[in-house]
């Protein structure tokens, strides 16, 4: 079997594994946060936090809860590492520096996973699975609540009621997240990933040093690392690291892993809102993305380099052996498509095109599938956004979903998709420009600035996966890249919530013929040509100037 | 029309109609098949107002337009730079096709505006200074038509020119109202009723009335009128609003991918001039949307304006396209607005021929429209040859009246007499006849049927007796179910309003073919079904001239009154209806519709056309530091210098080449959202994204021709 007929089919199980539990996965996550009963458990979380789950929240009590809840993590998250020194379960290593502490806390809250430290060589259990792994759950938890406040804000009429984050932060974490990582953790063990608190083992003389192996509770992070759309790695090599995903199989599963939330979400988001055909057509565009971002990959991979640099085996520089092109391809495509953010193989050595999808990828802003809940955020805001413009062509006041589109609704719309070109246009022009930050640089060229690019992009984009080649961590990147993460993360969750707060006290509209239909192929297609247009026009010169130029001159 | 107003109608005929029914006909059908659309628009009209567009350059006026205003501030920063480097003639050039990008903003505006100023003009002329003869303690002194106020009586006669707005409190008059709705049949204004209100710069034609003024100088009207038409009163739409506010946010992501241009393009080795931003930044913000905006939010007023229509607001106009449902007087929207002859039914021992004949002689002195459709149908259904009152010798005729309610002629000893059933009866009685049973049971079955029927008898030597009975019966008017049905696809439910009963309603609402009807409807009814559609979520469009109507005119989401209407009527509603003409209220929903949709197309366009400019300038700004950068120059422009000016060239020539088509607005057919999205985005989309290809390629290929460049 050649090559690309096994990436051609690896594609074709994944696609068929994610549609066998979408449906049963997506309604089970709306009848979760429909759902009035509280689980016993539940009941002992609230009166440990001291949270009345039963509270009606309007939009500001909403967002009240969100930002504390994860300023409350950074803290914590800050002074467990600062203190790993003096604390038990720190394999001896010491404290982390200040901006190094505050960038990896800002990193794991934001659900980013930016790692600037190798995790091997810096943190011990306690940080890794205390600190790191419960916010993996709960950042995850946080993106879910806020999509469901969304979609709430979509379903309700005339109210201001969202729903309660407490709620939907520990039902998102004890009925969904808990459970599937559970069983995905079982399964990766099988797969012979790691699950111990071995501690560091020396394991005799090879390439005349000693070579170390850690253990620790990997297989139980690295499940809600990619279930969660995390991708902050046990091990500097994250998904590269045999420990991690030792066979095609454990590779397979993480891609699955990673994929399964975020496009189950939109059945929920169909059943919630009472038309399951709508969440089919927002399926359909992230999956039309997917699907087509995938192929390109896999076509730039595969194709690339004529003859001898291909027999050669010139486009598996960076990749796994094991896993080979095609796997590596879907891989790459759906962690940056993710928020994910993890890697099984380097996006700096993919060819010009091929490192380009991955930064186009994260620049669509993490909506195809997106993020656990902040794909589906996302993308509806897009869906907003399109709706106005095409709902104009049909000659009615745009509406979608039977809510009016108007100047309010469109400015906070605006506001969104402003977000993240801002942080990573401004970041990456500011490392450009000041004399220090391109030091951090390994190559020259387009390259090298796509190094950069690549690090803003990905940080505001809360992604976390790297191209690697850049140092980043120096002061400069680590202030700037926890700025980004932390604006891009929590300035569109702000007007998500203010819109959410603006639909739900809107009166629908009922529709008629003369509605413009957003269950329908056609509307998956414009949306589809909507994203692509606006952010291939906010990016353009920034690719021209790195992957593209890469690209074209070979 | 009120519930009143139908009673009335239906006591047989109704007096001479206070204005010709100059508009049965369906509206919209047209010779010319696009049914809204065509405002003309001819080259003249930019030379016309480039001045205006000039004066438009003050930045306080560019302000309020963001998109443009960046393009304004582009251009002065250019300028500035030129100044710097004279001898650079890329760098004027770009500076003078930034200005003209600006001016071209402004014509659009300009035009738009100018043919509002027309309109204007011709009312201005109509609200001449007239002096006021007003009544104090019942003694007439002569004022200046300014110096009334709310209250005064004044008195007019025939040649008086009405001095303010007001009711007929006395007498009754023929006015030519032609000052404000271009119709020339003189109407008949009457104190009491419906049918009271004045409108200051009219003038009286018959009679003498005292009209009570009802607005202050200055507040008529004929004053407001002229604030609507010139786009004074003009304030921004919410959908207008809402679409700026996404056309800023799209022209700041394009000022931060520019701004952050230079250290990306200095790490790359090379060096971008400002010139070079501002022209790239002022290609890809949507300047084509942003310069034709208010154009096409005044272009759309101006649309209704045409159709005597006037729109209190532009948000009414907006509304219009989201009305979901329209309720439609029955009388005078759906059916013609007076009952026509059907049939003659004949009493035992006659036979139709015998009535036909009788009825046409009866009502050749009928000059109502029942009158005439009785002439007609005698001669239509029984070939009876039109009779002119002059051609029968000896004849004496006996007209119509509203008091006798009958109409007849006596000849050759014979004494025919058409006309209401009690009316008729009572001649026939007076004259020692008897009324056959028979026709006593026409008389019911056509009532029961919805029908009116009209009696027809004769006195000769047999005696007086009732020949047969003529049923008058409302005509549907031609072309109404086939639009009720395009209204249907549109998504728009439609729902008659009559103050028949419901059985009569029911025969006509499936005749014409509507979704529902509201029968034996009283105001309360009309309101109360208003804010039951509102409930639900749906923006309701009517007519309505009455006072009574005033509440419903007021809570609908669209009220338009007719100008024929009570001044409290028109105060209601958010439009009037200059021609009166109910059927309009179809047309205003096109004309809001089509507003929107030619906003969406061309911001659509707009948008689409920025990928083009991108394969222009990118590869002339960068691929001489990364030579793979000029395979994306697929247009094969012939150098740096040219590409960039050709795409700022085309920029500037796209907003010229669509000020025809923002005036007129797009094509506008009745079809279901479904296929006009489809269409439209065929049209716009795809069509913006080819159309600045080959645009720029020969903007291109000219420049090059010109000697010492490219």
């Amino acid at each position: 079997m050649g090559p690309v007929l096994a990436g051609v089919l690896q594609l074709l199980a994944l696609t068929a594994a994610l549609a066998l539990v979408y449906v049963p996965l997506g309604t089970y996550m709306a009848r979760v946060y429909t759902s009035d009963r509280h689980l016993r458990v539940e009941k002992w979380i609230y009166k440990g936090i001291g949270a009345d789950p039963d509270t009606r929240m309007r939009w500001p009590a909403y967002l009240r809860a969100v930002l504390g809840f994860s300023l409350a993590g950074v803290l914590f998250l800050y002074l467990l590492q600062r203190l790993q020194g003096v604390l038990p379960g720190s394999l001896g290593f010491s404290s982390i520096e200040p901006a190094q502490a505050f960038n990896t806390a800002v990193s794991f809250v934001t659900n980013t996973n930016w790692q600037s430290y190798a995790g091997e060589q810096a943190m011990g259990p306690l940080v890794q699975t205390g600190g790191l792994a419960v916010q993996n759950f709960v950042s995850a938890a946080v993106g879910i609540a806020v999509a469901m406040a969304l979609v709430r804000g979509l379903a309700r009429t005339r109210t201001g009621d969202l729903g309660n984050f407490w709620a939907d932060l520990v039902r998102g974490t004890v009925r969904v997240l808990l459970p599937l990582a559970f069983v995905a953790a079982l399964v990766l063990v099988a797969c012979g990933v790691l699950q111990n608190f071995a501690g560091i083992h020396e394991v005799g003389q090879f390439l005349g040093a000693p070579q170390q192996w850690n253990g620790g509770a990997v297989a139980s992070q690295e499940a809600i690392k990619e279930l969660g759309t995390n991708g902050g790695g046990y091990f500097n090599a994250n998904s590269a690291h045999p420990f991690e995903n030792p066979t095609p199989f454990s590779n397979l599963f993480e891609i699955f892993l990673i994929l399964v939330i975020p496009f189950a979400l939109t059945r929920t988001f169909g059943v919630m809102v009472g038309s399951v055909r709508q969440g089919w057509a927002i399926l359909a565009t992230m999956a039309a993305i997917w699907v087509g971002f995938v192929a390109l990959m896999m076509w730039t991979e595969f194709a690339h380099h004529e003859g001898a640099l291909r027999i050669a085996g010139a486009s598996l520089e960076g990749k796994e052996l094991r896993f080979g092109v095609g796997a590596s391809s879907i891989f790459a495509v759906s962690t940056t498509l993710t928020s994910t953010g993890a890697v099984d193989s380097f996006h700096s050595s993919y060819t010009g095109f091929g490192g380009g999808i991955t930064l186009l990828s994260m620049m669509l802003g993490e909506i195809a599938p997106g993020g656990t809940g902040s794909g589906l955020y996302g993308m509806l805001i897009l869906a907003v956004i399109a709706v106005f413009i095409a709902g104009l062509m049909v000659g009615r006041t745009p509406e979608y979903l039977g809510k009016k589109i108007g100047a309010r609704e469109i400015k906070l719309a605006a506001l969104y998709i402003l977000v993240t070109p801002a942080l990573v246009l401004v970041f990456t022009a500011l490392s450009m420009a000041l004399p220090t930050p391109p030091h951090s640089m390994l190559n020259p060229g387009e390259h090298g600035f796509s190094e950069v690019l690549y690090a803003f992009t990905s940080a505001a984009n809360n992604n976390g996966s790297a191209f690697a080649g850049l140092d980043a961590n120096t002061d400069w990147y680590n202030t700037t890249t926890a700025l980004a993460m932390l604006l891009g993360r929590f300035l569109p969750m702000v007007f998500v919530l203010a819109l959410a707060g603006s639909l739900a006290g809107q009166q629908p509209v009922p529709v008629t013929a003369g509605t413009l239909r957003t269950d329908k192929p056609l509307f998956a297609g414009l949306l589809l040509g909507a994203i692509l247009i606006i952010v291939g026009l906010t990016y353009f010169p920034a690719l021209a100037l790195g992957p593209l130029a890469e690209g074209l001159a070979s | 029309m009120t519930a009143r107003n139908e009673n009335r109608e239906s006591e047989m005929s109704t007096p001479t109609p206070t204005r010709a029914p100059h508009s049965d006909l369906p509206t919209g059908h047209r010779p010319d098949e696009s049914r809204v659309g065509a405002g003309h628009f001819d080259a003249g009209q930019l030379l016309a107002a480039l001045p205006q567009a000039v004066r438009k350059l003050d930045p306080r006026v560019m302000v309020r337009s963001p998109v443009m205003f960046v393009v304004w501030v582009g251009s002065l920063l250019t300028t500035v730079f030129a100044c710097t480097d004279p001898g650079d003639w890329f760098g004027w050039a770009i500076s003078a096709w930034l200005w003209l990008t600006v001016v071209f903003a402004n014509l659009a505006e300009a035009v738009a505006e100018g043919r509002g100023k027309a309109q204007a003009e011709t009312l201005r002329r109509a609200k001449t200074d007239t002096v006021a003869r007003r009544l104090t303690n019942g003694r007439e002194e002569q004022v200046p038509g300014t110096a009334l106020g709310i209250g005064d009586l004044v008195v007019c006669e025939a040649g008086d020119v009405i001095p303010g707005d007001g009711d007929v409190v006395e007498g009754v008059a023929s006015v030519d109202e032609s000052a404000i709705t271009g119709e020339s049949a003189p109407v008949i204004r009457e104190s009491g009723g419906d049918r009271s209100a004045v409108t200051g710069g009219t003038r009286v034609l018959s009679d003498r009335v005292v009209v009570r003024i009802t607005t202050r100088p200055g507040e008529t009207f004929i004053d407001r009128m002229i604030g609507l038409v010139e786009g004074a009163a003009r304030q921004k739409t919410p959908n207008e609003i809402a679409l700026n506010i996404l056309l800023a946010a799209l022209t700041l992501v394009f000022l931060l991918a520019c701004a952050t241009l230079p250290p990306f393009a200095a790490w790359a080795g090379t060096r971008l001039t400002m010139t070079v931003l501002v022209a790239l930044l002022v290609c890809l913000i949507p300047t084509t949307i942003g310069a034709l905006l208010s154009a096409i939010g005044i272009a759309g007023m101006d649309r209704l304006v045409q159709r005597n229509v006037l729109a209190m607001s532009g948000r009414a106009v907006e509304a219009a396209g989201d009305v979901s449902t329209l309720l439609l007087d029955k009388t005078g929207t759906i059916t013609l607005g007076n009952r026509q002859a059907a049939a003659f039914v004949p009493v035992r021992g006659t036979t139709e021929a015998e009535v036909a004949d009788a009825a046409q002689l009866s009502s050749l002195a009928d000059e109502t429209p029942e009158g005439r459709s009785v002439v007609v149908l005698a001669k239509g259904g029984y070939g009876l040859r039109e009779r002119h009152q002059g051609e029968i010798v000896g004849a004496e005729w006996v007209a119509f009246t509203a008091q006798t309610r009958m109409s007849g002629v006596d000849v050759d000893g014979r004494s025919i007499r058409k006309g209401a059933a009690g009316s008729v009866v009572a001649w026939v009685r007076e004259r020692g006849g008897e009324v056959a049973e028979d026709a006593e049971d026409a008389v019911r079955t056509i009532s029961e049927s919805g029908g009116t029927p009209l009696l027809v008898a004769v006195e000769d030597e047999r005696g007086a007796r009732v020949l047969g009975v003529i049923h008058l019966k409302d005509v549907v008017k031609d072309g109404m179910r086939e639009r009720f049905a395009e209204l249907r696809r549109m998504g728009i439910r439609t729902v008659m309003i009559t103050g028949d009963n419901p059985r009569t309603a029911k025969a006509i609402a499936d005749e014409a073919g509507v979704d529902d009807f509201l029968a034996e409807a009283t105001p309360e009814d009309k309101m109360a079904l208003i804010q039951r559609e509102q409930a639900g979520g749906k923006l309701v469009a009517m007519t309505g001239d009455g006072t009574n109507d005033a509440p419903a005119l007021a809570q609908a989401d669209v009220g338009v009154a007719m100008n024929t209407g009570t001044s409290a009527a028109k105060e209601a509603g958010n439009m009037v209806d200059l021609d009166s003409n109910p059927t309009k209220l179809i047309e205003i929903v096109e004309i809001g519709k089509q507003l929107l949709i030619t906003r969406g197309a061309l911001t659509t366009f707009s948008i689409a056309n920025d990928v083009a400019k991108y394969f222009a300038i990118i590869p002339a700004l960068f691929a001489a530091v990364y030579p793979g950068l000029g395979r994306l120059n697929i247009m094969a422009l012939s150098s740096p210098d040219s590409a960039i000016l050709s795409a700022v060239v085309f920029n500037a020539l796209i907003i010229v080449a669509l000020v025809p088509l923002s005036l007129r607005g797009v094509r506008y057919r009745p079809m279901s959202a479904d296929r006009m999205l489809r269409r439209n985005l065929a049209i716009y989309g795809l069509g913006g994204l080819v159309a600045p290809f080959v645009g720029i390629k020969i903007i291109d290929l000219l420049i090059s021709l010109i000697p010492g460049i490219g």
